[in-house]
């Protein structure tokens, strides 16, 4: 039984942290007034990149590296669409998960259900996974999972207790006011889109080269509008999102463990579960039945013109 | 100094022409970017091309093929776009489309043997209510709680996808089949097809929709009030317009259609209930919605091109091509017709460099332009 519990919260972790990379990455975008709604379709990007990278190089770093570069072009892209070219974000949210999507199974074909020769494999961190039950959970994780044991902490502090973090939050909520304050807004909102897209993108690679290690279309199975739903669940907080996906993490591996014990029971329900979480986990924290101010970004996805200014 | 010459002017309106002649033109680098990857798995784009359009457009079997593939694609572009039209992102076309197929084929498999009209009637009603129910979780939620309908209805396609799979590998799975495929639907079910066209009468069903569609927007109170809605919902609630209703009509319209595009699927194509029915169409619809700037007329035209694209898909696997070429073009479109729309707001304009400084503000001034 705390073999189970064990495995159970093993897997979640890492579960959390393939919608972590997104949600993180969407809040950075977000924050500085950029919605990018086309989350799912770059990490499938990022997935094949990756993927196709490990694939034919046998390097997982190299792979890692891939699906940053992929991540980060189309992150440019999606910049030059919403900020220099200002059009509409949910439009180019949706063309990016339709671009994405597709590229991503046009050139996986030929991959598609052969394993990779390399994978972010479990390492057991000397010492803290000697801890009896909390060792095998936290410290007996793959690479990934350990980044993102570091990444929280650092963007916590880099928005809330920095100088460009500050810049990060006015960015989202008045951009006219920093453009007045002579600081580049367009530059700025380039340079958050696109490291937002690079994480979304190691997303990918985490579904693909750490959760398993094949590439089948598609295989995000609606992770990124998780990760994207995280983003007003938290309240654009790295740490609450982190545990918001802790959450999701939990409920999907609990679901697909209980398949096991309750066979009775159709394994759509089970499948269905991540899904109805993130509906209700939407609904709770954006109704506007909630009296709390929320954090959203007063400038989230309005395109900063200076002629409208 | 080079960059400084080129300048952006606003303009007003872009002619109907000119923005039809843009979107061409977009659309024509959307297929020669789609061309780069196409030429990086190592074919040649100008063959694969040539293939596809001779398959899907240049001989009767190939059109009518596209026709009848774009079917339930003008269904669930013509619902996206109603949604659209007052600033609602309905991406849950898929899932509409699937509820709107179970419940019409439900009727269809198990239900009452009523006298044809009726029979088929009852159907077609419930495929459209279906579509409209699984519309409404989201409507009645941003209506009443303000809860973003674009997470909702893409949350309820993986929901209303997983039931059709549970129904369909499940309780429905037809005997002795080993695929996720329900019973043949009765007989006096199929939709008849026109003449001898090869068409099926599912095309009256969208071309009435769209003209009705166009009408509603361009001729009731709702349809007006609804426009006035998109633009700005301030002047909708000072004008006091009930905005809550007309989210809940919008949407319920928009999951019908959708859900109508179960109807034509089942009763003129594959006759049956079967997993992943919708394939994609409700996805496919929102870039119809788009491509065709959501005038229901223009959804026709789109739906049957991205319908002839699907198909043609099949012409060039036999060379090795992966089928998602399709996917891959539409979304390399999109995204080039979005960059597209910024040129029917602005223009680029070459000017003759002025060197006094004097002319440079003046011309700022008149112009209203940005320097690039």
């Amino acid at each position: 039984m705390t073999a189970l519990i064990t495995s159970v919260c093993a897997a979640a972790i890492v579960y959390a942290v393939s919608v972590l990379y997104a949600a993180v990455g969407e809040i950075f975008s977000q924050r500085a007034g950029i919605m990018n709604l086309g989350v799912e379709g770059v990490m499938l990007m990022g997935a094949v990149s990756g993927f196709l990278t490990a694939y034919y190089t046998n390097s997982k770093m190299l792979a890692l590296l891939a699906a940053i570069v992929t991540g980060a072009l189309l992150g440019l892209i999606y910049a030059f669409l919403t900020v220099t070219l200002q059009a509409d974000q949910t439009v180019c949210g949706m063309a990016f998960l339709t671009f994405g999507s597709g590229l991503s199974g046009f050139i996986g074909k030929n991959v598609t259900g052969i394993a990779s020769p390399v994978k972010f494999d479990k390492i057991a961190l000397p010492l803290l996974s000697q801890i009896p039950f909390i060792g095998d959970v936290l410290f007996h994780q793959n690479l990934l999972v350990y980044l993102m044991y570091l990444i929280i902490p650092l963007s916590m502090f880099y928005i809330y207790r920095t100088r460009p973090g500050m810049i990060l939050r006015s960015l989202g909520e008045n951009p006219a006011a920093l453009d007045t304050a002579g600081i580049n807004v367009f530059a700025l909102r380039y340079a958050y889109v696109i490291f937002g897209c690079s994480m979304i993108a190691v997303s990918g690679v985490c579904i693909s080269l750490a959760y398993t290690n094949f590439w089948n279309e598609g295989m995000t199975g609606g992770k990124g509008w998780i990760a994207f739903s995280l983003v007003a669940f938290s309240e654009w907080n790295p740490t609450k999102a982190a545990l918001g996906a802790l959450l999701f993490g939990g409920i999907s591996i609990v679901g697909m463990n209980m398949q096991i014990y309750l066979p009775g029971v159709p394994s759509q329900v089970y499948s269905a579960l991540p899904y109805l979480a993130t509906v209700a986990a939407f609904i709770l924290s954006t109704g506007s039945f909630r009296k709390k101010h929320t954090e959203e970004p007063a400038a989230l996805c309005c395109s900063y013109d200076r002629e409208s200014r | 100094m080079g960059l400084a010459n080129i300048r952006l002017e606003r303009k007003q309106v872009a002619s109907l022409g000119r923005r039809i002649l843009n979107s061409v033109l977009f659309v024509l680098l959307g297929f020669a970017f789609s061309g780069i990857f196409i030429a990086a798995l190592g074919f040649n784009p100008f063959t694969v091309y040539a293939k596809m359009i001779s398959y899907s457009f240049l001989n009767l079997r190939g059109i009518r093929g596209s026709i009848m593939a774009g079917l339930p694609l003008m269904l669930c572009g013509l619902s996206v776009s109603a949604a659209f039209k007052m600033n609602l992102n309905n991406i849950g076309a898929e899932g509409q489309y699937a509820v709107g197929a179970l419940m019409g084929g439900a009727f269809a498999l198990y239900g009452p043997a009523l006298p044809l009209p009726l029979r088929m009637a009852v159907m077609f009603l419930l495929c459209a209510l279906g579509g409209a129910l699984w519309a409404m979780i989201a409507a009645v939620l941003k209506a009443y709680w303000n809860v973003n309908e674009t997470i909702i209805t893409l949350m309820l396609n993986y929901i209303a996808l997983l039931l059709m799979d549970y129904l369909c590998y499940g309780p429905w799975m037809a005997k002795r089949q080993t695929t996720p495929i329900s019973e043949k639907i009765p007989q006096e079910l199929y939709l008849p097809y026109l003449g001898n066209s090869g068409i099926n009468a599912g095309i009256v069903i969208a071309v009435v929709l769209a003209v009705l569609l166009y009408l509603f927007f361009q001729y009731t109170t709702v349809g007006f009030q609804v426009q006035v809605n998109k633009y700005s919902l301030r002047s909708a609630q000072y004008a006091g317009i009930n905005v809550r209703r007309n989210i809940l009509i919008i949407l319920g319209l928009s999951g019908a259609i959708a859900g109508l595009a179960g109807f034509v699927q089942i009763t003129g194509v594959v006759h049956r209930v079967q997993a992943q029915l919708p394939g994609g169409s409700g996805y496919t619809g929102i870039v119809i919605a788009y491509l065709s700037q959501f005038h229901p007329l223009a959804v026709i035209l789109v739906s049957i091109l991205l319908g002839g694209l699907n198909n043609s898909c099949s012409a060039v696997q036999i060379m090795g091509v992966p089928s998602q070429i399709a996917a891959m073009i539409q979304g390399c479109i999109m995204i080039f017709v979005i960059a597209g729309e910024f040129f029917n707001r602005y223009r680029l304009v070459l000017k003759k460099p002025d060197t006094t400084a004097a002319g440079q503000a003046e011309a700022v001034e008149s112009k209203g332009g940005v320097g690039l």
